[in-house]
């Protein structure tokens, strides 16, 4: 299909939207738009980060899910309590494949579940007690750890209990950091609140640890990187190219990140800010208090990693400029050799994304590079300022959706036949089924990491292996009947 | 009363962020811009206004203030 104008966008997303009882209708077509690259702010066409309606399948998560698997859960030298019942930090265990650098179950806790397993008695009585002797026993058994966070479930809000007071107690008792936070999973309307209240977390409990030690031996070119949580190894493949231009990257929040790698952040010269949307609210505390300027960057694709890289060098002297420009140019053959070998593969190839948090603006950068084109994008979890930052991104009078649901998401791809969809495990059967090329794009599908120069490589095969697959039209999706089938059925 | 970030950007223009509604936009007019007094009515590049009780002078940026959304805005 070739390229939709806007008049056919428009009109797309009104059928879509058709089946759809009024009120619902209304609401919904709000979060659909054509996209206008001209705007300047995306209030004025699309709506984000508002309830989803009740009836439609979204793939959002919760708070807790914000806090726990994303924000806090990667620090590795910490034990994060999942408190409340058993079922939230079993079933989301490991799930998000954060590398990190240690020995399981004694110096660093990432993939383990640690919970205080409610029961019927401990809703009733209130669990503050449970809570004290599940940090008691941790202490016994991983006297390792460098601190403790209790990541609250639903019912915690719900009964009541006052965590705070015993972290307080936990933390005079064993002079370790103890973080309550209520993350409970009703607040907000996404996982997005979770990250927040997660930054706010660790701005009141974590960050000022060190703010009266100035023993830490500085240097000018220490940097932090921020929101990269190292699936598949992210954090390193992009920490590899910082510290060739000659930067010290002194913290890692929070993939492969650690507890004094948050202490020490505030000393930094520079935050890189890779995730705006779920560490923004914590960089911009460090501005405020610390004075530590942020910037954003990208490294998916070289074309981005490039300019990122630049941008980056720009806020230094010429020395790590210079080292930059010569990081480039090494590894120039490197990409080039990548992009000669898929970009006749994939070359014209058509996308569509629905992903959170940074990917669906960011990743658009790694399939230009391959030749492909990116006709349709999306946030789980976006705010007006994500949307913002796509505007400009994405091609004239391309799909933008918010919060997309199930059935629009299907609808989308029958209609503008994309030649690979890059979504979640929860979209991924359907579409395979349909016989439509499919790449996770929160785990990297098992494979990554996709950051940097290296992570380029590794993505361009993947989509390779992915879309050239010869498997994808000899299947038949299983709710599709045939006509013969059928008549075969009546007769009997 | 919203809390509001006042910061520069990377082009080193007046910013107003409000936490509360993720709402980032740069700053076009400000009523008193450091000569006497720094604060004011602050009009945003989209419209919108706000009040900032008044400093003596340009405070070190970023700073978090209170802000009062202005008559029409």
């Amino acid at each position: 299909m070739a390229v939709m104008t806007r008049e056919e966008t428009e009109a797309l997303i009104q059928e879509v939207l058709e089946v759809y009882p009024e009120k619902a209708k209304k609401d919904r077509s709000k979060h659909l738009t054509p996209n206008d690259p001209n705007l300047e702010q995306s209030k004025k066409c699309i709506t984000s980060n508002k309830k989803s309606l009740p009836g439609v399948m979204t793939i959002r998560g919760c708070a807790y899910a914000g806090s726990k698997g994303v924000v806090w859960g990667p620090i590795k030298d910490m034990i994060h309590i999942s408190h409340g019942p058993v079922g939230c930090g079993q079933y989301s265990r490991a799930g998000r494949r954060n590398y990190y650098i240690g020995t399981t179950g004694v110096n660093a806790f990432v993939t383990m579940n640690f919970t205080t397993d409610f029961q019927e008695k401990d809703i009733v009585f209130g669990g503050d007690k449970k809570l004290d002797k599940t940090i008691d026993e941790i202490e016994a058994l991983f006297p390792l750890n460098k601190g403790v966070t209790i990541q609250s479930e639903c019912p915690i809000g719900l009964i009541g209990d006052d965590i705070e007071a015993v972290a307080k107690k936990k933390n005079k008792e064993y002079d370790k950091t103890v973080v309550p936070v209520r993350c409970e999973g009703f607040r907000g309307v996404s996982q997005s609140l979770g990250h927040h209240i997660a930054n706010d977390a660790v701005r009141d409990w974590a960050l000022g640890a060190r703010d009266e030690d100035d023993s830490f031996e500085q240097t000018d070119y220490d940097v932090a990187i921020i929101g990269d949580y190292n699936i598949g190894g992210d954090a390193w493949s992009s920490r590899i190219l910082l510290e060739e231009m000659g930067l010290r990257v002194v913290a890692q929040w929070s993939g492969d990140g650690s507890l004094a790698e948050i202490e020490l952040t505030p000393k930094v010269k520079l935050n890189l800010v890779h995730c705006y949307r779920s560490m923004n609210y914590i960089s911009r505390h460090m501005e405020e208090k610390y004075n530590v300027p942020w910037i954003e960057y990208n490294f998916f694709g070289p074309t981005k990693t490039v300019e990122s890289m630049r941008k980056i060098a720009s806020h230094f002297d010429e020395s790590i400029q210079a080292k930059c420009e010569e990081i480039i140019a090494k590894y120039k053959p490197e990409w080039d050799a990548v992009i000669a070998k898929y970009r006749p593969r994939l070359e014209g190839k058509r996308v569509m994304l629905y992903i959170g948090g940074l990917r669906p603006r960011h990743v658009i950068g790694s399939y230009e590079d391959l030749g492909m084109e990116v006709v349709g994008t999306g946030y789980e979890f976006g705010h007006n300022d994500d949307y913002d930052r796509t505007l400009k991104e994405m091609g004239d009078a391309t799909l933008l959706y918010d919060d997309v649901t199930g059935y629009e998401f299907e609808e989308f791809v029958k209609k503008v036949k994309p030649d690979l969809i890059g979504s979640g495990i929860k979209e991924k059967y359907i579409f395979q089924k349909m016989g439509v090329p499919f790449r996770q794009m929160h785990s990297w599908d098992y494979s990554g990491p996709y950051h940097g120069f290296d992570g380029f490589a590794i993505f361009a095969r993947d989509m390779d292996m992915t879309l050239n697959n010869p498997c994808w039209n000899k299947l038949k999706a299983p709710w599709v009947v045939d006509e013969e089938d059928e008549s075969l059925a009546a007769t009997a | 009363m919203p809390s509001v970030m006042i910061r520069r950007n990377e082009a080193g223009e007046l910013t107003l962020y409000v936490a509360k509604r993720d709402q980032e936009d740069i700053i076009e007019s400000m009523e008193k811009d450091g000569t006497d007094g720094w604060g004011g009515t602050v009009v945003l590049k989209d419209g919108t206004s706000y009040y900032l009780d008044p400093l003596d002078e340009e405070p070190r940026l970023p700073i978090t203030l209170r802000a009062r959304r202005a008559q029409g805005g």
